[in-house]
């Protein structure tokens, strides 16, 4: 096969969307004046600082309306990562008097994951639920889990990897029964729900959460900001200590711009999500057709395509067997295609993607993985511009690779788990 | 939709960022060899090629493959063709195909010659590589010595085959001095780093000097200047 002319003008077609977004024109233009026109510290109690203090209530409102919860549940954070973290270790050093035990899934984001650990070297002690090889975990495994001394379960909203989206709701409902029994307001429940903000409902009464983590970058926000909504009676040890923002368990003066931008992020991203996942749903699908009529020995790794109930809109995660991620991904970005892999060659550690491991996929599945991840800019043409070049750059890897797997068509059935 | 897309840099380096958070580059001969690999045989024509030769090596540390194919003159024992296949990343590519060309260069490497080659000497050529991708060129430099190895056996020459002889360090755990070797490859400095890969030294105490000295012997192969 003869290699596709590269286009003259080189082209961007950005299909990383759950690493991080763009930033929304609207959502910068809100922000603005919050860096040198209204740059008062909200603390401070002169007109200018009142004016400060009313723009991050004002957010905090809007935010809490859109989770049907209480304004003094949102915590401002400095972003996901710090979001799980305030949830794992605040909720743990709380409350390790009524007991040490954690539940969460083994492939958690590593914000979550490498708290765990940390925590175990505290003495807690964790059990990481297995996905099953779609990556769902069910409210049943999560019963099993259950012990007298669970404090905390965290289970994300849905998978970075490979968007699945998990039966929250129904974990939650799982625990709301065992604590009634159990006549006990253990264990709490968190969810990460960073990659989920942008395309599911984020009612925390529906979801059953007492504990959800959001971040700005990965919705057209600013990066930097995040949230982490804490039901009311649950009381958490902060983890850093200085003044008394946010209700005393996050202190620090509040990124006023960054907030006020999360606030308008979250909101049109809410706005626009049910528009935006039929979108969506029908260029990943499209793609998805186009991949496999190209380019044969191609696996489709995660839940089947269905709704955004089952996965992410954006998401599409694929092995090509016989080719390493890591070349792939660089023939790619020649062309201006950017996506990412799960390849054990971009790792630090040279361990493939411990979410597609988690899952019981082989090395060899993980090394040739690709993920795609669709968004607002995503176009058909991008689609197609990806398939002139994306099946002749894996003829060629093919070419050069000394391997040559086994490849049963019965990898691609997929089994399914509705929410209730 | 009003958005706006993230400019884009012009830097002619490959830069790519790892699954968590780091950023490495690649030098322009890398790219080079990467896009345009030499020497390489393709996959289905395996069986029109003859060869007299061929090393086929697995890297443990990611999982990678590669097999390379000699044809040597038994006369003057020079390589005078040399084909190869790798599945791996940018820089197991890149090291496999300047590796090959460094093998053919000024009508051919004498076999003893292409065994002094060393990873450090193909990283040099291709005007360095990432600590981290390291790993991937030593992979060139096995798989080079399996095919002379293949070559002396075939020849029946079986005293100049070189064995790698392992040697047990940890008798408990049966770990060896390659085993320590490729986890110093995956990065791991320290006693500490190289215990939590191979769970070494927990049983036998005795082995510690010696594992701290193979340590340091690797790490200044691999890592510290020529
Ligand atoms: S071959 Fe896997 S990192 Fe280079």
């Amino acid at each position: 096969m003869s290699f596709p002319q590269k286009p003259e003008t080189k082209k961007l077609v950005y299909l990383d969307h759950a690493a991080t977004t763009y930033m929304d024109a609207r959502v910068q233009a809100e922000m603005l004046p919050f860096f040198s026109d209204h740059f008062a510290n909200p603390s401070g109690l002169y007109a200018i600082g009142r004016d400060a203090n009313g723009a991050l209530n004002d957010a905090r409102r809007k935010i809490a309306e859109m989770l049907h919860a209480l304004p003094d549940s949102i915590i401002f954070t400095s972003g996901g990562t710090e979001s799980d973290n305030l949830a794992l270790f605040g909720v743990a050093r709380k409350h390790a008097k009524k007991g040490k035990h954690i539940i969460t899934s083994a492939f958690e984001h590593h914000a979550v994951l490498h708290s765990c650990e940390a925590l175990e070297k505290e003495g807690f002690e964790v059990t990481y639920l297995k996905p099953d090889e779609h990556g769902f975990i069910t409210p049943k495994q999560v019963h099993e889990a259950l012990r007298d001394d669970t404090i905390l379960v965290s289970i994300m909203y849905a998978n970075n990897e490979v968007g699945t989206v998990e039966p929250i709701a129904d974990i939650g409902r799982e625990l709301l029964k065992w604590r009634k029994e159990h006549a006990t307001p253990y264990p709490y429940f968190h969810t990460d729900a960073c990659q989920a903000a942008g395309a599911l409902d984020l009612d925390v009464e529906k979801l059953h959460v007492d504990l959800m983590t959001i971040n700005g970058g990965k919705i057209y926000g600013p990066k930097g900001v995040g949230i982490l909504y804490k039901a009311r009676n649950i009381s958490l040890q902060p983890i850093m200590y200085g003044g008394s923002q946010e209700s005393n368990v996050r202190a620090g003066t509040e990124n006023i711009a960054g907030i006020v931008g999360f606030a308008k992020a979250l909101e049109l991203s809410q706005e626009s999500k049910d528009m935006e996942n039929k979108r969506l749903i029908e260029l990943r699908n499209y793609f998805w057709d186009k991949l496999q009529e190209k380019i044969p020995k191609i696996r489709l790794n995660g839940p089947s395509l269905g709704d955004e109930q089952m996965r992410l809109p954006n998401n599409l995660n694929v092995s090509i067997l016989d080719v390493e991620g890591e070349a792939l991904l660089l023939y790619l970005d020649e062309y201006g295609i950017v996506c990412s892999t799960g390849s054990a060659c971009t790792s630090l550690s040279l361990d493939p993607s411990h979410v597609l491991l988690a899952m019981g996929l082989p090395y060899e599945y993980a090394h040739g993985s690709l993920r795609f991840t669709l968004g607002h800019t995503t176009t058909k043409e991008d689609i197609d511009y990806v398939m002139t070049y994306l099946p002749a750059i894996v003829e060629r890897l093919r070419e050069i690779s000394p391997v040559n797997l086994q490849y049963d068509p019965k990898a691609n059935t997929h089994a399914q788990y509705h929410q209730r | 939709m009003t958005t706006q897309a993230t400019p884009k840099t012009n830097s002619d380096e490959a830069k790519i960022r790892d699954n968590q958070g780091g950023t490495w580059l690649y030098s322009n001969t890398v790219k080079e060899h990467f896009f345009n690999p030499r020497n390489i045989l393709k996959a289905g024509e395996e069986a029109q090629y003859e060869s007299y030769s061929k090393g086929r090596v697995g890297s443990p540390a990611c999982g990678d493959e590669m097999v390379l194919w000699l044809k040597i003159d038994p006369e003057t024992e020079k390589i005078i063709d040399c084909k190869w296949q790798t599945f791996g990343c940018g820089s197991a590519i890149a090291s496999t195909s300047m590796l090959s060309v460094m093998l053919l260069e000024n009508g051919g490497m004498t076999i003893d010659a292409a065994l002094k080659i060393k990873p450090q000497d193909i990283m040099r050529r291709l005007e360095g590589l990432p600590n981290r991708k390291i790993h991937c060129s030593v992979l060139g430099d096995k798989a080079l010595q399996a095919a002379i190895n293949d070559w002396f056996r075939i020849t029946g020459k079986h005293d100049r085959v070189i064995t790698q002889g392992a040697k047990v360090i940890d008798p408990i755990l049966h770990i060896t001095d390659h085993d320590i070797e490729e986890v110093v490859l995956e990065g791991a400095k320290t006693l500490e780093e190289v215990q939590k890969k191979l769970k070494v030294g927990v049983a036998s105490p005795e082995s510690i000097p010696e594992i701290e000295q193979l340590i340091r012997f690797y790490s200044e192969k691999y890592y510290g200047g020529e």
